[in-house]
């Protein structure tokens, strides 16, 4: 066990999967000499070379096309996108070549290309480098859509994600890349948890509480603030966010009774609105209360001196969590 | 018919024009080898490039052309009997196809447009699986790895960064083979194709990307599109190219064996302005008469590719009849065929939906596909139990 940041730990993973596999190949803006923007790529172009490492023209759409190509040809690219608002530009090769292709070719034609998107909040950046724009590519089939939350979960899961046959978009919670844990860099990738099962953090009795990315951690600090007040919330970590892991959600919510979901992106729209439907399908009859969102609100990434007033933090995941269990909360007398 | 070992040979001949030796040449004047009145035209630098090509090769290429053209003159009608539910002709550009695709070697890799049915007719795809999605029974017809060409694309431009990227694979494998593009002049406002062009440059990969400058980007014309020549336009990018008269095969194929074979030896991108002309509609869904003037259909179809060829085979006493009887049979017999395969193409299963989103399991998809399933077996012995 050693302990790394997350983004060391994202770092190893990337090193231990261009050691295993001469056909992975790293390619994006800055991530060669530079090691990229957020230091994740940092001296991976020095020990594997210039072709294995490429530091590619700023075109997000040629990073991704070129990546289609390269993975026609047999190669497993790793692309890393920036910044969570310049994946637009690059949005019609994902979703109509990289999502379709095994699709369109009827599976003669694999897609092993990890997508990294480091997103999210909380960093105190200008516009377009703060967003939250899963939802889009969870709407999108063909492509699988993880994220993760702590460091060990980023050493396997960048390495599962690689492995994968099928795309993957690899969200990386930024605000997250200096959290220290323990990584076990010796974890086998294939008895450790697959990068398409939700975990549970913390377990509880009251109140099913489903996060993802970074709000894990706000997730986790609110059920600890709960449970001083005698209530005891069960964290769950999404992980994957397409398919999400619905047994695991429905086995929690059939104990709990009640249901917050919580994420940084917009609400309407968004993955929290597919959780409560679904759930709410699949165990109406165990619902204590209807499902709750604490979410982003339905507005651009604000300014940065507002974005602690858009992010869900521990205490509007409290106010959810009363709103869910019925007790006295900032919406109390509100009809509908 | 043309083979590469045609094109190999040709690589002994001193290199004219672009070349690993020259790679600078820009646009500028069109090549020509057959004038469009099927007079072979002598070119001190480009004739070195189809010196080999025998009299027997220019009848192939003559029945390639006139193939293909019955193919696409199948389809269109098999479209308009219902049989298909769109097609895009391809009619005028019989040369520009033939003669790109004549030029690759087999381990070459084709990345088409949707109008690109001579190309794929080239690598080998049979005729019946050039019409699969236009049926609707399939999202493309045949295997890439198979024959070497990717599906064909539907976006426009999308694939040239597919070629790109591929050649990226090439070059890092150490081989000689060559990644091609294929697409039209609207797709080089496109912001992919500028895109592709400049990776292609920063890496020197061996692609080509052969722009057919058909005219028309459906209504739109492509002085809207480019107030320069296109190929002129891959010089801003580094990347040397070549002008071609698209309806002359022997042109098409000479210019694609000097940026195919610039490739191989490591001399980088080309791009190839095949100026040709689209003579039918966009797809069978448009009326061009909407939007053109009938006297440039005139004009171009005097220059028709297969006409010159025809000519100049007729000048050279190839043009027995023989080798016309041979030609029509082979044409009438893969129409026939293509008729036959389009009619009796069984449906695709209705579970066929759920298969091949992933190459492993999805949870939300093995769940709607088991409903469904579920669904549709509702309806097994419900005429004996019908309750009407």
């Amino acid at each position: 066990m050693s302990k790394l940041t997350f983004a060391r730990a994202i770092n190893a993973g990337l090193r231990k999967s261009l050691e295993n596999d001469p056909k992975v190949v790293l390619m994006g803006e800055d991530i060669g000499a530079l090691g990229g923007v957020f230091r994740v790529t940092d001296g991976l172009q020095k020990d594997f070379g210039k072709h294995r490492v490429v530091d590619t023209p700023l075109a997000e759409s040629a990073i991704i096309g070129t990546a289609v190509g390269l993975a026609y040809r047999g190669y497993r690219p790793v692309c890393e996108i920036q910044f969570d608002g310049f994946i637009y530009p690059a949005f019609d090769q994902i979703v109509s070549q990289v999502a379709k292709m095994h699709y369109r070719t009827q599976g003669r034609v694999k897609m092993p290309i990890t997508i990294r998107v480091p997103f999210g909040g909380g960093i105190g950046s200008p516009e377009h480098h703060s967003e939250s724009p899963e939802a889009y590519f969870t709407h999108t089939s063909g492509l699988r859509v993880i994220s993760v939350s702590n460091p060990q979960d980023a050493y396997t899961m960048i390495q599962q994600a690689i492995a994968s046959d099928d795309p993957v978009l690899y969200f990386e919670p930024k605000r997250r890349y200096h959290d220290k844990g323990e990584v076990d860099e010796t974890a086998d990738l294939f008895t450790a948890l697959s990068m398409e099962k939700a975990r549970v953090v913390s377990p509880g009795s009251d109140v099913t509480l489903v996060a993802y990315g970074p709000l894990v951690k706000t997730a986790s600090d609110a059920a600890m603030a709960a449970s001083d007040e005698g209530i005891s919330v069960e964290v769950i970590d999404l992980r994957s966010l397409a398919p999400i892991d619905f047994p695991a959600v429905e086995a929690s919510v059939r104990k709990t009774g009640r249901l917050v979901i919580t994420h940084e992106a917009a609400q309407s729209g968004g993955l929290g609105a597919e959780i409560a439907a679904s759930i709410t399908e699949r165990c109406f009859n165990y619902l204590e209360s209807a499902p709750v969102r604490i979410t982003g609100f339905d507005i651009p990434y604000p300014y940065s001196k507002l974005e602690m007033h858009h992010l869900p933090d521990l205490d509007r995941i409290l106010d959810g969590v009363d709103r869910a269990l019925g007790r006295g909360n900032s919406l109390s007398g509100l009809e509908g | 018919m043309l083979t590469d070992k045609a094109g190999q040979d040709a690589y002994k001949a001193p290199s004219p024009g672009i070349s690993a030796e020259n790679p600078r040449r820009t646009g500028g004047n069109l090549v020509q080898l057959i004038s469009p009145e099927g007079e072979r035209i002598s070119h001190p630098e480009f004739d070195l490039w189809v010196s080999d090509v025998t009299d027997e090769q220019l009848c192939s290429l003559y029945e390639d052309m006139t193939v293909i053209r019955r193919i696409d003159a199948e389809a269109t009608a098999l479209q308009r009997q219902g049989e298909l539910a769109l097609w895009p002709p391809l009619l005028g550009q019989e040369a520009s196809q033939i003669g790109s695709g004549r030029a690759l070697r087999d381990d070459d890799f084709v990345f088409p447009s949707y109008r690109d049915n001579g190309v794929a007719y080239c690598r080998g795809v049979e005729p019946m699986d050039l019409v699969r999605a236009w049926r609707g029974n399939a999202s493309s017809g045949w295997d890439p790895y198979r024959h070497n060409i990717a599906t064909q694309q539907i976006i426009i431009g999308s694939q040239s960064l597919h070629a790109t990227g591929y050649a990226m694979g090439i070059q890092h494998d150490g081989s000689d083979s060559v990644a091609v593009a294929f697409f039209g002049d609207g797709a080089t406002s496109e912001g992919d194709v500028s895109e592709a062009m400049v990776f292609a440059a920063s890496f020197q990969v061996p692609v080509v990307f052969i722009c057919q400058n058909n005219h028309w980007a459906i209504s739109e014309p492509v002085r809207i599109q480019s107030h320069i020549q296109i190929a002129d336009r891959a010089s801003g990018f580094g990347i040397p190219s070549m002008r071609v008269d698209g309806n002359d095969v022997l042109a098409v194929l000479a210019v694609t064996r000097i940026a195919l074979d610039r490739a191989r030896k490591g001399g980088g991108p080309t791009f190839i302005e095949a100026v040709t002309y689209r003579m039918g509609p966009h797809t069978t869904a448009d009326d061009p008469t909407r939007y053109r003037d009938a006297n440039e259909l005139e004009d171009w179809a005097a220059k028709d590719p297969i006409a010159r060829l025809k000519a100049l085979l007729r000048t050279k006493g190839l043009l027995t009849e023989e080798v016309e009887a041979k030609t029509q049979a082979k044409a009438d017999e893969v129409a026939r065929n293509l008729r036959a395969g389009v009619i009796n193409m069984p449906d695709p299963a209705p579970l066929d939906l759920f298969n091949h989103v992933y190459s492993t399991p999805n949870s939300w998809i093995e769940r709607q596909k088991d409903h469904y399933s579920r669904y549709l077996e509702s309806f097994s012995g419900s005429t004996q139990e019908g309750a009407l």
